[in-house]
């Protein structure tokens, strides 16, 4: 059983195909233990994770948003993570205007070999994201919070994300 | 010595034969503001006004009229939108004719009405700017305002108020305002509260937001049109409720969408009819591009956006330490 069952915040990780998301596979078949707040998105590239990927997660009520991909100059596409690197980090400075603590993103490369690495990278921005706690959440919680925080679906649909 | 007005309109009037239109200022509904002109014949000429309320961005209607010679009257602001759009290839720059002018402010009627007492709407006659003061000739009365209760924000913190990039330039050049006596902008007044609170004023500001898109219909840069994501389905980005998230939403699309590309005319904050600080978005993302490339937008109809290519080794960018 998890350590954190229970208050588990939403952490929302974009991997890339080809490294990152082998190596949170390499650390799963290792049997890692690894904290279980991050959900994990598989996108080709980190060149494909459009910036408004991390800010609409945020705004849906995600407490932390990951990306990973590829070291530089390892990209299975050359290029792509050269190109999320500089996206990335100017949104970066978006974060703190809307009122996002900027340590609730982080992004990162690990190889599809390193799954010790990547159990070290989830472990530390867990750590981080339960140091600052859940997001502030808009005063009118709107239908997307009410499903994402698990209560009845408003809308009827059975489905938590479908309403 | 002719004034720059009259000069200007020389300079439309030789230009005139070669052009199909000449974009510029003429009298507005009210005697603080003025709309956009689009002169197509001589006698047109003599409708233009040039003053410190000029403050329309006329660079936008560019894209819609290509495919026909244009001359366009821009401030520094609006020739930094116009060289932009030549970057990005929406506009041909053999089709344009800049006529550049140096601004010394725009003023934004909403700060003058609050200043000055009474119903001023038309009550305004003559406007100029002497000594960094602004003076107001009415009928009965002559009004003296600093620059910081007349003129938008933008304004006040204008890195340059001439037109870099022209093919006339009109009168003498000036020299930026001092950044020193500005007061602060509301991306520093933000930045003086702390997070929770950015978050609240934000939340509050988009709760009063009445989503009519008059900030991106007045962008200059806002090209897309027909295929604006806010309108999209699929995918569908936002939401059609009416909550402040989905505004905020729509919000952070656009400072996004001009991360690198917005030169700060301020035209988004000019049409908001809510008075939404909605350009300290912009301003925080330009202000990071800077800092990080070394790049402002609008300067260089050459060169290449920072966000469209890459180094292997970023000079100002660090990688994250895990352990």
């Amino acid at each position: 059983m998890p350590i954190l069952e229970g208050k588990e915040l939403h952490i929302i990780g974009f991997l890339c195909n080809w490294c990152s998301y082998g190596g949170a596979d390499t650390a799963g078949v290792g049997r890692f233990v690894q904290p279980t707040d991050l959900r994990i998105i598989k996108t080709p590239c980190t060149g494909r994770i459009n910036p408004l990927f991390i800010m609409r997660a945020f705004l849906n009520g995600a407490d932390g948003v990951l990306v990973s991909g590829c070291h530089p100059r390892d990209c299975h596409y050359s290029q792509g993570n050269f190109f999320a690197r500089r996206r990335l980090e100017v949104l970066r400075a978006l974060l703190p205007v809307v009122g996002i603590a900027p340590e609730r993103f982080a992004y990162t490369w690990v190889s599809a070999s390193e799954g010790q690495r990547w159990k070290t990278v989830v472990e530390r921005f867990t750590e981080q994201i339960h140091a600052l706690g859940p997001i502030p959440a808009f005063a009118d919680p709107g239908r997307i919070e009410t499903c994402l925080r698990g209560q009845a679906n408003p809308y009827g649909g059975s489905h938590a994300l479908t309403a | 010595m002719p004034s720059r007005l009259e000069e200007l309109k020389d300079g439309i009037r030789k230009a005139l034969p070669d052009l199909d239109m000449v974009l510029a200022w003429g009298q507005g509904p009210d005697s603080l503001r003025r709309k956009p002109l689009f002169i197509v014949s001589q006698a047109d000429i003599d409708k233009i006004v040039w003053d410190p309320c000029c403050s329309p961005n006329l660079a936008g209607y560019l894209t819609g009229l290509r495919g026909k010679k244009v001359g366009i009257v821009v401030k520094g602001c609006d020739c930094r939108s116009v060289v932009e759009l030549i970057q990005e290839k929406l506009v041909d720059r053999a089709e344009v004719t800049i006529f550049g002018l140096h601004c010394e402010g725009t003023i934004d009627p909403a700060k003058v009405r609050a200043t000055l007492p009474g119903d001023a709407r038309g009550a305004f006659g003559d406007c100029r700017v002497s000594d960094g003061r602004i003076r107001f000739a009415s009928d009965t009365s002559l009004q003296n305002l600093a620059a910081s209760d007349a003129f938008y924000d933008k304004c006040l913190h204008c890195s340059d108020p001439n037109a870099g990039f022209c093919d006339y330039f009109i009168g003498e050049r000036g020299t930026p305002p001092p950044v020193s006596t500005a007061p602060p902008d509301a991306l520093e007044r933000l930045e003086a509260m702390g997070l929770e609170e950015r978050f609240r004023f934000w939340e509050q500001a988009m709760d009063r937001c009445v989503r009519c898109y008059a900030c991106r219909n007045a962008c200059p840069l806002c090209v897309c049109k027909d295929h604006c994501l806010a309108q999209s389905r699929d995918p569908h980005w936002v939401d059609q409720t009416d909550h402040p998230r989905e505004k905020l939403m729509f919000q952070v699309i656009h400072a996004l969408h001009t991360a690198g590309r917005c030169v700060e005319c301020g035209e988004c904050e000019r049409a908001c009819p809510m008075g939404l600080p909605v350009m300290a978005l912009k301003r925080a993302l330009n202000r990071q591009i800077n800092e990080l490339f070394d790049y402002r937008a609008g300067l260089d109809p050459e060169a290449i956006p920072p966000l469209f290519t890459f180094r292997e080794e970023e000079d100002r960018i660090g990688e994250k330490k895990w352990s």
